[in-house]
């Protein structure tokens, strides 16, 4: 407890977060001047932004009257277009992810295959999915195909991380106990990791179909399909209603998928 | 545990033969679904483009490298740009969600009628949409520049920052707050005394995990104009510059893996 001796007698006072006191000092003057730096490289074109008023009250007077008729056969085909993306994407996800997951365990894979599994992990965990995004409509076309193998790529990141942190601090009493009955590598996986991590992982792949879906919402902007290509259109011809509309759209089956899948979870643990 | 009779003996497998076929069918529904999606996909797509698409990442690769190192001096200055979009909207962001939190969570909202849902609604949608989508919008109303980038990322993180927070806050313990209730302290103090100390480490660990998602998107928002190394990489792309790309690429991947580091060492000691 600090205590102080004051004119008034023994005071108490707060404990301070880092107890170190020129520590703390120098940590808040560093930033301090860091953010006087950063701010003062924010150059803002004050012309530019009293133009651009106008627009954004136009926005917001269109967030009040979305327009969801007039485009309505275009929003449609995006968010179904989305939906088959996220569907085929989290579920080829899950099943590279598995392998990959597996292979990142330090406890049950050997070093090579650790190694290589944990870099493939790291570079699909590194880069936005915009820029994966990129590549593979370079590589594959414009459509919906590019969209679903992005996300794949980066479901595969996600899940195998989170499955290989899962499968490291797993129970290891069980497993010596199924490899004393004489089990080989897949019978263990089988009997002894898959019962501890399953429930885990099928809450995981929830979560990320989620995350999938609002992903395939921006990957459109680059050319991968779904319904961030048709809000990327809207937003060009300035059709702010209709963009209006489309954002209400993701924003509200965003909010039903978080429920449905939230719900989901809990059922599971 | 189910036993099950095969060929006269006794077997024991993991489930009945009730729930094995509730579960074949689950998956039956399931790869139909998949199966059926993956049709349509593959109905809408040009295969004659996709074929060679093992032809194109090598072409692609090859031009990638040797990464054009030169061009490293012109990136410092997009990279600190980079990082004061992520580090600014992050504060920004945190500014926000701090009241919009104390607004959703269930012990301290004003009002559970009204607040609530206000701020519950706020943290939805500022979470459902993504920052690139923020900075679209926000370059077409302040215009180019970082300040549309900062104003993206903050309203992103406002809506994860506050989530987190506000369950951090329903999870306090209450009998401390009582305590400093019974000193008799005003309101303001209760917070600031009773909730603010045991939320303080959760606050600063999830600050510190949205600053280092920040920088990976902040890397991003450049591509629609709102400052920083995207900037770059949409016109190194657009003049296929493949060599700057792969130059670009690496930076990204370093800062990322050091944000990264720093935020999960500074959160270790932190909790």
């Amino acid at each position: 407890m600090p205590l102080v001796q004051s004119a008034g007698g023994v005071c108490w006072k707060k404990r301070k977060i880092i107890e170190n006191t020129p520590l703390r000092i120098s940590l808040i003057l560093a930033g301090v001047i860091y953010i006087a730096l950063a701010l003062s490289s924010v150059d803002v074109n004050w012309v530019r932004v009293q133009e651009g008023m106008g627009r954004g009250l136009a926005f917001l007077g269109s967030f009040l009257q979305p327009d969801f008729f007039s485009r309505s056969a275009e929003i449609f085909e995006g968010i179904l277009e989305s939906i088959t993306m996220t569907v085929v994407a989290t579920a080829v996800g899950i099943i590279l992810s598995i392998p990959v997951g597996v292979g990142a365990a330090g406890n049950i894979a050997p070093f090579p295959v650790y190694f290589i599994c944990r870099s493939i992990i790291t570079v699909s965990r590194t880069f936005p999915e915009v820029i994966i995004a990129i590549f593979f409509v370079a590589m594959f076309g414009f459509g919906a195909l590019a969209g679903m193998l992005t996300l794949t790529f980066a479901t595969i990141g996600f899940l195998a991380k989170l499955l290989a942190d899962d499968i490291e601090d797993i129970d290891p009493v069980q497993t010596e106990a199924i490899r004393s009955t004489g089990a080989g590598f897949f019978q263990i996986l089988t009997w002894s990791v898959q019962p501890q991590v399953m429930p885990r992982l099928i809450g995981l792949s929830v979560y990320r179909l989620d995350i999938n879906f609002r992903e395939s919402a921006v990957i459109g902007i680059v050319g991968a399909g779904g319904i961030g290509a048709t809000l990327n259109t809207s937003i060009d011809r300035y059709e702010y209603d209709t963009t209006a509309a489309i954002l209400i759209i993701i924003i509200v089956i965003v909010m039903c998928a978080e429920y449905a899948s939230g719900i989901i979870r809990k059922r599971l643990q | 545990m189910p036993l099950m009779k095969r060929n006269g003996a006794v077997c024991w497998v993991p489930r009945d033969s009730k729930k094995q076929l509730v579960i074949w069918f689950g998956w039956f529904i399931g790869i139909m679904l998949v199966f059926l999606c993956w049709q349509s996909i593959s109905a809408k797509t040009m295969w004659v483009f996709a074929a060679d698409a093992p032809e194109q990442l090598r072409l692609m690769l090859m031009r990638m490298f040797p990464p054009k190192l030169e061009y490293m001096d012109k990136l410092w200055k997009p990279l600190w740009d980079t990082l004061n979009i992520a580090t600014l909207g992050t504060l920004l962001g945190v500014i926000i969600a701090v009241p919009v939190a104390s607004a959703a969570a269930l012990n301290t909202t004003p009002s559970k009628r009204l607040v609530r849902p206000l701020a519950m609604v706020i943290l939805v949608s500022s979470r459902s949409v993504n920052s690139l989508i923020w900075a679209i919008l926000l370059v077409t109303i302040v215009g180019p520049g970082i300040l549309a980038g900062i104003i993206a990322i903050a309203l992103r993180s406002i809506g994860f920052v506050g989530k987190l927070l506000y369950e951090a806050i329903e999870e306090i313990d209450k009998t401390q707050v009582e305590a400093v209730t019974a000193t008799g302290a005003a309101p303001a103090q209760v917070f600031s005394y009773g909730i603010v100390p045991q939320i303080m480490p959760a606050f600063a660990g999830i600050s510190l995990y949205r600053w280092d998602i920040n920088i990976r998107e902040s890397t991003i928002l450049g591509y629609v104009g709102a400052g920083g190394i995207g900037l770059n990489l949409s016109s190194s792309l657009s003049i296929l510059a493949w060599s700057q790309v792969s130059l670009i690429l690496i930076a990204v991947l370093i800062t990322v893996v050091a944000s990264e580091w720093i935020s999960a060492r500074v959160r270790s000691r932190l909790i």
